[in-house]
Order: C-alpha cells, then structure tokens, then sequence
C-alpha cells in the first residue's frame, strides 16, 4: 500500500461524495458520482484487491452511471436541494 | 496524546469509510430529490466495500495471485498475500448494489410518470390530500373533470 496515493485518493473520494450530494444539477451530480465509482477502483486496485477493482470501473462507474442517465432522460434534470 | 494520533494516523482507511459512509445516509435521509436519495444509497454502499476492503489489506501483502504464473511453486508459501476471502464477498455485492440500483430507479421513473415530480415533498403531499392535479391520469383527462368526480 502506498500510503501517499492512499491519503490522496481518499481525500478526493470525500470530495467527490460530498459534491455529489450538494451540486443541484443532476446530470452534474451523476457525473461526479461516476468520477467517485472511477477514483474508488484505483482506491482498491492500489489496496491489491484488483478483482474488485476492475468489477467496479466496469459496473460502478460504467452501467450504473448509464442507468442513472437513462432515469434522467426519461424525468427531470433539477433538484430543489 | 500520541497515542490518540496514532490510531487516527494508523486508522485512517476506517476514518475515511465513516465519514463517507455518514455523508450517503445524510443524503437519503436529509435530500429531498429521489435521484439524490439513490446516490446517497451508493454512496453508501461504497463505503461499506471500502471498510471491507480494507479490512483484508495486510502490511507487506500483494495480491491475492500466484507469482511468476505458477511455475516456482516452492516460493509461493514465502509471499504474503492480502486476504482474498473478503474480496470476493465485495465482488457479490457490487454486482447486487448495480441491481438494487436498477430497481430504485425503475421505480422512480414510475413515481415520475404518476406524480409529475421527483420531490419527496410534492409526492407525500399529493397522495395525503390525493390532490388529482398529480396523477398522470388527471393531466390526460383534465384536471377539473377529475376534481369533480
């Protein structure tokens, strides 16, 4: 484990989460959540847990960010808070 | 003193897991956007894998995969490796959270086509007074005809 990449990445990971829940366009907030998804596989391939690594770069940050742009397209884009 | 930092220091993974795991349920219970509820679940969600992950990391381990391809087979006992058991636990539930996921927003779309929002307010208040002007069904047949019945 490399413990300055650690501290780096979990940071932006705390950032990523709370911009996520603040930001009030949607499509920006699925976005970051998708960068979060991307930012948590390089989080876990650097913990030597590859598998999980590469299952969540192509199911965390891939099919749900598509799912979620699906339900956007199909609703509305804004959120009051 | 010292020794308080040293757990923070030594801790921090666990750290950084509740402080996410604290910022998606502040979103499912605080927001009132239901697609903001749902990243909150994610988020949530994450940060558990992250505790579990964690969790099986071991000081000095590499990955759980045998070194050289398998062939010197009589070193393999010398490498320390990180505890797989609970990777493969994460795999399994990543792949239930995409399908917990998927099922929320099937769901939402759903809420959106009867009530016309995806505030949480606007829902609660449309089916306590049953207000017609929210369904689907009242926007197609017109709101007055509905209010009469």
């Amino acid at each position: 484990m490399i413990w300055i990449l650690d501290i780096t990445m979990l940071f932006f990971l705390v950032v990523c989460a709370i911009a996520a829940i603040s930001i009030k366009d949607l499509l920006s907030a699925i976005i970051i959540l998708s960068a979060y998804s991307l930012i948590m596989a390089v989080v876990w391939v650097e913990m030597h847990s590859v598998d999980v690594g590469f299952t969540e770069a192509a199911v965390g940050a891939g099919i749900t960010t598509v799912l979620f742009i699906a339900t956007l397209a199909r609703t509305e884009g804004r959120s009051e808070d | 003193m010292t020794g308080t930092l040293d757990i923070v220091y030594a801790e921090y993974n666990y750290w950084i897991y509740v402080t996410l795991m604290m910022i998606g349920f502040y979103a499912m219970i605080a927001k009132k956007n239901l697609i903001k509820k749902v990243i909150g679940a994610n988020i949530f969600q994450t940060a558990i894998f992250l505790f579990y992950v964690s969790l099986a990391d071991i000081t000095g381990g590499t990955a759980p995969i045998l070194p050289h391809g398998g062939e010197h087979v009589e070193h393999a006992a010398d490498v320390i490796y990180t505890n797989p058991v609970p990777h493969v636990l994460i795999l399994t539930a990543i792949v239930v959270s995409v399908s917990t996921t998927a099922v929320a927003l099937a769901l939402i779309i759903r809420i959106y086509n009867e009530y016309g929002s995806l505030d949480e307010d606007v829902i609660l208040a449309a089916r306590k007074s049953l207000q017609p002007e929210f369904s689907e069904y009242a926007r197609q047949k017109g709101v007055a005809e509905v209010g009469d019945q």
